[in-house]
């Protein structure tokens, strides 16, 4: 249980996924303008990562690693290492994934469906997703350690950018450079956050 | 971008309409390869690669992909590309593809690519769209080596491993700035680069929303 708890605030923390691997970075920025939609997108981005991140564990751990096959019982089959087939399987289950999930949400939840409506999509192309997936297959994460990685690294995103989105409503009052206005000054306040949250690295429970 | 010609397409991404300064497009790993140059350079050319051959691919097949499914054709055809720079790096450069890890595989979802197969290749004959590639993944790798340049040289001291101001640790004089290989670095100095564009470019930069006005009545202000 421990080593849950531990992995759950590294993932957060420690190894944030915007912050410290600079994934999901084109979302991050532009859409880092209001609170409201920074926190819209990070609630998706939590939903995805911790669906797909789960289920691409198993697609490695049943179809292509190496050997993966032999529950199938066809001869040979514990020879067949699939594992190159990976980044085109990722992505296909992460984008069918996302579908899924918008064709759902639209039945079942439609006022969360209004309120992602726009993001979904979008999170398909989000380098966190896939990311996530692939520090999962590349740490050799088993399922249970899968789907905490997954939840806690959404989170930690989602608290990057709704952080960030707050900080640049402020910003709009401050008198920015002229050639520093919107980009530039995002960086640099995207690199002080970074700064701080590299106080956290270390932390072991 | 109706008359686009081979040299315009070509050259503008570079510096006029960079696709990381300018259009914020790629800087996922942008920042995170940036820690010396040997990574970056392998990275840049990984990313021409992709970009210019997608693009071509793209534009050859434009007119037989339904628009219902073009994303997901453009995805596959990423995808299958990155997989050879993949396996390519991994069995002819085994310990460069352990220091990019993730990051080669996340050229997938590299905003640039898919932006151009989009926005370029889909409107574009071949020769046009492969040229664009390139261009755009040339302004690409301007931007990563200069980011590369600056952190290698300042935080290690070398220029592509090889020593240019001797560290104090070897008995030089230099005193190695461990920040700029951290991630945070990376975030200032790209921030740094698009000051420095847009300083060059005035018409590139952003409108401010809210304009300050002039304090009238300085009692107010103390």
């Amino acid at each position: 249980m421990e080593h849950y708890i531990s992995l759950f605030v590294a993932s957060v923390f420690v190894e944030n996924l915007a912050l410290a691997f600079f994934l999901g970075m084109c979302t991050f920025i532009a859409v880092s303008k209001k609170v409201s939609a920074a926190f819209g997108l990070g609630i998706a981005v939590i939903v995805v990562l911790s669906i797909s991140v789960p289920v691409n564990n198993l697609v490695y751990t049943f179809l292509l690693s190496e050997g993966a096959l032999s529950w199938t019982g066809i001869s040979g089959a514990e020879n067949i290492d699939l594992s190159f087939l990976g980044l085109l399987s990722y992505i296909g289950v992460i984008a069918a994934l996302v579908q899924i999930l918008e064709m759902f949400l639209d039945k079942y939840v439609p006022a969360l469906y209004n309120a992602l409506g726009v993001f979904l999509p979008l999170i398909t192309v989000n380098c966190a997703i896939l990311g996530g997936v692939l520090f999962m297959v590349e740490r050799n994460y088993n399922f249970g350690e899968s789907v905490v990685y997954g939840f806690g690294s959404g989170v930690g995103w989602a608290l990057a950018i709704t952080a960030l989105a707050g900080i640049r409503e402020k910003l709009k009052y401050s008198d920015v450079p002229g050639s520093l206005q919107g980009l530039g000054i995002t960086f640099i306040t995207v690199g002080l956050m970074s700064l701080g949250f590299m106080s956290f690295s270390g932390i072991q429970l | 971008m109706a008359d686009a010609t081979p040299k315009g397409v070509l050259t503008t991404p570079l510096f006029k309409n960079n696709p990381i300064a300018l259009q914020v497009l790629g800087i996922c790993s942008a920042l995170a390869v940036t820690t010396s140059m040997s990574v970056s350079l392998v990275m840049t050319c990984a990313v021409i690669f992709v970009t210019a051959f997608s693009n071509l691919f793209v534009s050859l097949i434009r007119h037989h992909i339904p628009s219902s499914i073009r994303i997901i054709v453009q995805m596959t055809i990423i995808a299958s590309l990155v997989i050879v720079v993949d396996q390519i790096l991994k069995a002819y450069a085994y310990e460069m593809s352990k220091q990019l890890s993730v990051f080669v595989g996340l050229i997938i979802t590299n905003c640039i690519v898919m932006g151009r197969a989009e926005g370029f290749a889909m409107q574009n004959s071949p020769k046009l769209s492969f040229l664009d590639g390139i261009g755009n993944g040339l302004g690409y790798g301007f931007i990563l080596m200069t980011v590369g340049f600056i952190r290698e040289l300042l935080g290690s001291g070398s220029v592509f491993g090889f020593t240019v101001l001797q560290p104090v640790q070897d008995g030089g004089w230099y005193v190695p700035n461990g920040l700029l290989l951290l991630p945070p670095s990376a975030f200032f100095i790209i921030g740094m680069i698009i000051w420095v564009l847009r300083s060059l470019n005035p018409e590139q930069v952003e409108e401010n929303e809210f304009k300050m006005k002039a304090n009238t009545e300085p009692k107010e202000a103390v």
